[in-house]
């Protein structure tokens, strides 16, 4: 079986750096499967699901946006954020998007609270719910 | 002249400062531990990020997209401008007013206006006060950044340079390099300048690779997130700085008050020998006056 180097970077940390035999992922232009011998291969990533299996494990990820580098039997997956489908936190999620409302609905003159980041906060707990909601 | 307790009670007030001051510094080198441990575990994302951006900017033509060309008349620029939520940490949210304001000063002689965006509370007064063109502020945002807030910001940057409302995007943040040493320094965001490709360990020959979509339509999408790693990067740097600052500045205060109750030590211990003598005296007088 060939082996392939994945490595799931995110600006917080390395989530993923081990061996497998094949990577799908969510690209810009349709899903892509990586496996070992793969010419040199740059692609954007689009939000959803990526899996890898090493053995006959699988394993599944929760990806945002981001891009991906294949070369030399490595590749390469840049993504603003990732988590393992498994530890979506669904409750927490909801939580959030609760929270970010009730903070939006605050007058925006009076108020000491940043808007910017409430929104943000909004869009990527609603993100987390869609793609969990689509894999499980 | 002091009295005995008036010392006494200047002696214990510096020594509760001090402890205060200790604390403080104890604090700032936990938070000092968080941050650079952040910054280290953004660095393989941003070195890979850079490695691939230099990889494509080298194979592309410069003007493919509106962020990367310069535009001939620059009349406004933005200034993102990082400073800390709080005081107390020597001369470092000084030296970024300083390094702003000089630089604002030079655009404005120039003949350029300048809309200022401030991360940090320190900023956002100082600059409200003196009447700077404030169009956006954030604050207490360091300690939990990610990449999504950042996000925002950076693309209300972009919207506005691609309407033409600003000819330009710079940030001033300080640079961590090192325990003693943070650096106010500014940064060109927009239009983009790539990174040029380093050619490790002379190999010459580029990696071709295959391009999905084509380079251009890449470059145009990593283009706002090299933006945003460089912004990201600025959150990191400046956090670490700040604490890196106000540990080395309580240290100081720490040890400045060790001195100061030491030589208030030496003026108590004098002051009270000289009651002592002084009491002395009074009975010797006293008894041979009664031995007349």
């Amino acid at each position: 079986m060939g082996k392939l180097h994945l490595e799931i970077v995110t600006p917080e940390k390395v989530m993923v750096s081990q061996e497998v035999d094949i990577v799908v992922a969510p690209g810009t232009m349709g899903e892509f499967g990586i496996l070992e011998g793969h010419v040199p291969f740059l692609s954007g990533i689009e939000p959803g699901e990526l899996r890898f299996s090493s053995g006959n494990q699988t394993e599944r990820f929760l990806v945002t946006t981001g891009f991906s580098e294949v070369s030399d039997n490595q590749v390469s997956i840049l993504v603003d954020a990732a988590e393992k489908a498994t530890e979506i936190d669904l409750e927490r999620a909801r939580k959030a998007v609760e929270r970010a409302k009730e903070r939006l609905s605050l007058d925006r003159g009076k108020e000491d609270v940043d808007f910017l980041r409430a929104e943000a906060a909004l869009k990527r707990a609603i993100v987390r719910i869609r793609i969990s909601e689509k894999i499980n | 002249m002091a009295t005995l307790s008036d010392i006494k009670r200047k002696i214990g007030a510096v020594k509760k400062t001090r402890q205060i001051t200790k604390a403080m510094n104890m604090v700032a080198a936990a938070k000092l531990r968080g941050a650079q441990m952040k910054m280290e575990s953004f660095e393989p994302y941003a070195t890979k990020f850079a490695e691939v951006l230099g990889n494509l900017a080298s194979r592309i033509e410069s003007d493919i997209h509106p962020l990367l060309v310069k535009k001939e008349k620059v009349s406004r620029v933005e200034l993102l401008h990082f400073s800390g939520d709080k005081g107390l940490c020597g001369s470092f949210n000084s030296n970024l007013f300083n390094r702003a304001k000089k630089w604002m000063d030079q655009e404005k002689d120039g003949g350029v206006d300048i809309g200022l965006t401030t991360v940090g509370k320190r900023g956002r007064d100082y600059f409200k006060k003196r009447g700077y063109d404030l169009i956006g502020s954030h604050i207490n945002a360091y300690g939990n950044v990610d990449i999504s807030f950042v996000n925002q910001i950076s693309r209300g940057m972009i919207d506005r340079y691609l309407a033409d409302e600003v000819d330009g995007v710079y940030m001033i943040y300080s640079r961590f390099l090192g325990m003693a040493k943070q650096v106010p320094t500014l940064v060109k965001l927009i239009p983009v300048e790539p990174p040029v490709a380093e050619d490790e360990e002379g190999s010459g020959a580029e990696v071709e690779y295959l391009c999905e979509p084509d380079p251009e339509g890449l470059m145009i999408e990593l283009l706002p997130k090299h933006i945003n790693v460089q912004i990201y990067n600025a959150f990191l740097q400046n956090e670490t700085s700040e604490h890196a600052a106000r540990m080395a500045a309580m240290d100081n205060a720490s040890r400045n008050c060790d001195d100061l109750v030491e030589s208030l030590t030496l003026v108590y211990n004098k002051a009270r020998q000289a009651a002592v003598t002084a009491e002395l005296m009074d009975i010797v007088g006293g008894a041979a006056a009664l031995k007349g």
